[in-house]
């Protein structure tokens, strides 16, 4: 090549004529959308012992997500799967990211076969829906239960476990396993014995018990200020409380002023009232916020906390032996209020999906019937303390204070219990909008007409962005 | 610095030519010598003029090929690929339709994209001034800023060497290791910066640095980048400066130049190149910032372009988050463009 003599200018005349080449050899690479064509999934023989009909030796997979939570409580469902079906391989993965891990392979047409669909990086389940990618488990509501053949699955579940996973439809997409009980929560210790008082039913006795709390050098609430959006776990209530059912379905099908309301504005000016009195203990605003809040809960700085029943577990380590934590729902404004004192924000959580098309999808809903048996439910309950949605696995148990006074919530409640659809729906719309509007409210950047304004815009635009699937009432 | 001084005349015209001005026909001869080697090539092709350019382009193609392959499949598609997305509504299904121009009208439109901007150019526009200026000066002082030893035109500041492994130190550690270090440094109750500010009795300047005010976690966060990448520019102007030959200094010396005119008329000039290339650089890693922000600030309290990207990526809204990323890289484009235009000089050869 000796002969050869090459230059600079030759070189990028060539660079540059081989890369208007690409285009033609992009056209050529298949586009990501590409894996529409049907996969088959695996199947077997029904039979009175395998109602759904599980290929016995086909492999699972299970992607669990890996927070508070752990994943232990569905590696015993997985031993169970092992145990029932001894030629078939579960797959348990644990992972924080989800979206991350999985949301690539079901666009690719080759997800695993079930999915904790759950944590700050869950994917968007509404859009599943819309796509088609999640299994609509019917078919599993409908089997006879793990423990008697002669009951449904979808009759031993509490209410609410179906409606969250209809989406509009008249099928269920996603089913949850454990109830969350949210609303204040709090130190009996604290309250007896300390304050000499009781749980303040109405918010007026609220506030006079913050003003002895204050007295006592003890502030009267904490929240982690860098997940503001924990504010909702108290407030939502006094949504219903204050406006009805009405106000909360406003919410949930994004109707116009639906945050422009008199009982809006009534809860956020109560809550403005708690900030202005400085009952509230604030400066916890790392991603770490909602641990050292607890914390600071747990050592008595603060009496009452707005939190999910996960705390109880998640502060386990910091909480005192003699602390007697319980829930409180959330307190009412006057006798009047459309729903009464005891209303409980109270949804089934921790979504789980079986995409839709899962190789062994037959072993997906398995896995979900055996998840829904009372001995997963009773080790669900033993491994991270929350409630299972089974219809009364854990009665009779011993349950730890928190546990037990979530239940005599639940039970308190009655017919009042009030889940927030459009958190689930508009995902968006809680995780962000809420976040941040609620964020600058509690630091006092904003006041009240402001941050209702906000709000509201911010529903105002989920409803009119077209890349947004509205969910309609069915 | 060596600046490419080759000229563009290249040796083909100069070269001798063979006597060939016979224009031969040989079609299917000539398409066969593509791929023979020389000494199989019929003599008649080798002597034909065309020979010469087709062995040439034949020889870069051979070197070319794999890694423009590899760049074409790996970096060129892709962008393709999102260019086209951006178009559609693609929501991570199976499908996507086209939708024209509605995601770019639809960003237009919306606000809190706009917001978003304005945090990620503000740190696209003060984030490389603030490093650039910090890392030329400790570059400076470590190579050229300490007192004048005998024999010597220039020497660092006293200790420098351990200075220049001291601020690379940040440039070792993760991006994520660094965000989460500083979310701790920042904690209003038990951080580190309010805890030094207390001790010395300064409370009053104690800060909410990240959950507070939107400005503050702006600023909050510029640090934290400056900080970051700061070590590295320190030593790439070292290098840069090294490469000064010292009688250029010396030189300088004897006319009398004190630190700051050695400076601002011999460095500077002589490092512009390195220093523009690291302006481009620095600029893309504050649009950038997406780890920094992500996993340090809370998501209320600042929001840049890349998360507010990666959170509609998030809501499944394929099509729109493209769409932005096609508006990053355009942005991208125009400010490398701007960098190169007002930093072009004449280049200077030592």
């Amino acid at each position: 090549m000796g002969t050869n003599s090459v230059n600079r200018r030759d070189v990028v005349k060539a660079t540059a004529a081989g890369l208007l080449a690409v285009p033609a050899l992009g056209s050529l690479t298949s586009c990501a959308t590409g894996g529409d064509e049907d996969t088959k999934a695996e199947k077997g023989k029904k039979s009175a012992k395998n109602p759904l009909g599980v290929k016995e030796n086909a492999a699972l997979q299970a992607y669990i997500f890996n927070g508070g939570y752990d994943d232990k409580y569905a590696r015993f469902v997985s031993d169970m799967y092992e145990k029932r079906y001894p030629k078939a391989e579960v797959d348990q993965k644990k992972t924080e990211r989800i979206a991350t891990q999985v949301q690539p392979r079901i666009i690719k047409g080759d997800p695993p076969d079930v999915v904790n669909n759950s944590g700050a990086e869950m994917m968007s389940i509404s859009k599943l829906v819309k796509n088609k990618q999640v299994s609509d488990v019917t078919e599993l509501l409908d089997a006879p239960s793990w423990d008697d053949p002669d009951v449904k699955v979808r009759d031993t579940l509490v209410p609410g476990v179906l409606e969250m996973g209809q989406f509009g439809t008249d099928a269920c997409y996603q089913l949850n396993i454990a109830q969350t009980v949210y609303g204040i929560w709090y130190s009996d210790t604290m309250l007896r014995d300390r304050l000499e008082t009781e749980y303040p039913k109405t918010w007026d006795d609220m506030l006079a018990l913050c003003k002895k709390a204050k007295k006592k050098g003890v502030h009267g609430w904490t929240y982690p200020a860098g997940h503001p959006r924990y504010m909702f776990f108290s407030m939502y209530s006094m949504f219903g409380q204050a406006g009805g059912r009405k106000q909360l379905d406003a919410f949930d099908y994004l109707e116009p002023n639906a945050w422009k309301t008199d009982a809006v504005k009534q809860v956020f000016e109560a809550y403005e009232e708690l900030l202005a009195k400085k009952y509230v203990l604030t400066g916890f605003d790392g991603k770490n916020a909602h641990i050292e809040a607890q914390t600071a809960w747990t050592k008595g700085k603060a009496v009452f906390i707005p939190d999910g029943s996960w705390v109880e577990n998640e502060a386990k380590d910091t909480t005192p032996k003699n602390f007697e934590m319980r829930v409180g729902a959330s307190p009412s404004f006057d006798k009047g209020d459309p729903m009464p004192f005891g209303t409980l924000y109270a949804p089934p959580g921790e979504p789980y999906i079986i995409p839709a098309k899962a190789s062994n999808r037959q072993g997906g809903l398995e896995w979900m019937r055996m998840m829904y048996s009372k001995k997963a439910a009773v080790n669900l309950f033993r491994e991270v303390s929350s409630m299972p949605v089974v219809k009364g696995a854990i009665d009779g148990m011993e349950l730890p204070p928190g546990v037990k006074s979530a239940q005599q919530a639940v039970k308190a409640a009655g017919d009042n219990i009030v889940i927030a659809f459009f958190k689930e729906w508009y995902a968006d719309l809680w995780r962000v909008d809420f976040d941040s509007v609620i964020g600058k409210f509690m630091n006092g950047e904003t006041s009240v007409k402001e941050a209702m304004n906000a709000m509201q815009k911010a529903a105002d635009r989920t409803a009119k962005d077209p890349d947004v699937t509205k969910i309609k009432k069915s | 610095m060596k600046t490419e001084t080759q000229p563009a005349t290249g040796g083909q015209t100069s070269g001798k030519q063979p006597s060939g001005r016979t224009r031969t026909s040989g079609g299917p001869a000539f398409a066969l010598a593509i791929i023979l080697p020389p000494r199989f090539t019929p003599e008649r092709v080798r002597n034909d003029r065309r020979y010469r350019t087709l062995d040439k382009y034949r020889f870069i193609v051979g070197f070319l090929a794999l890694p423009l392959l590899f760049y074409a499949v790996f970096v060129i598609s892709p962008f393709l690929q999102a260019i086209y997305y951006s178009f559609t509504d693609w929501a991570g299904g199976a499908s996507a339709n086209f939708v024209g121009g509605d995601n770019y009208v639809k960003m237009w439109n919306d606000e809190k994209f706009w917001d978003s901007l304005q945090s990620s150019l503000l740190l696209l526009v003060v984030v490389p001034l603030i490093t650039l200026v910090l890392g030329i000066f400790f570059a400076y002082m470590i190579t050229a800023g300490g007192r004048h030893r005998r024999g010597q035109a220039i020497s660092g500041v006293a200790g420098s060497s351990i200075y220049k492994i001291v601020y690379f130190f940040p440039q070792v550690l993760s991006i994520a290791l660094i965000a989460v270090v500083w979310q701790q440094v920042y904690s209003s109750r038990s951080g580190l910066l309010n805890g030094l500010l207390g001790s010395v009795g300064l409370e009053g300047l104690e800060q909410r640095w990240l959950g507070g005010d939107y400005k503050l976690a702006l600023f909050s966060t510029m640090a934290v980048i400056a900080w970051s990448f700061v070590g590295f520019y320190v030593v790439l102007f070292s290098a840069a400066m090294g490469a000064i030959p010292k009688d250029v200094y010396e030189a300088a010396l004897l006319d009398g130049a004190g630190r700051a005119a050695t400076f601002f008329r011999v460095t500077l000039p002589l490092i512009w190149d390195t220093v523009r290339t690291g302006w481009v650089y620095m600029g893309i890693q504050a649009l950038d910032a997406f780890a920094v922000v992500l996993i340090m600030v809370p998501p209320h309290a600042l929001k840049v372009t890349p998360v507010y990207l990666y959170e509609r990526f998030r809501e499944g809204q394929f099509g729109y988050a493209t769409a932005i990323g096609v508006v990053l890289l355009v942005l991208s484009m125009i400010f490398t463009l701007i960098v190169m235009r007002i930093g072009r000089r004449d280049q200077i050869e030592y």
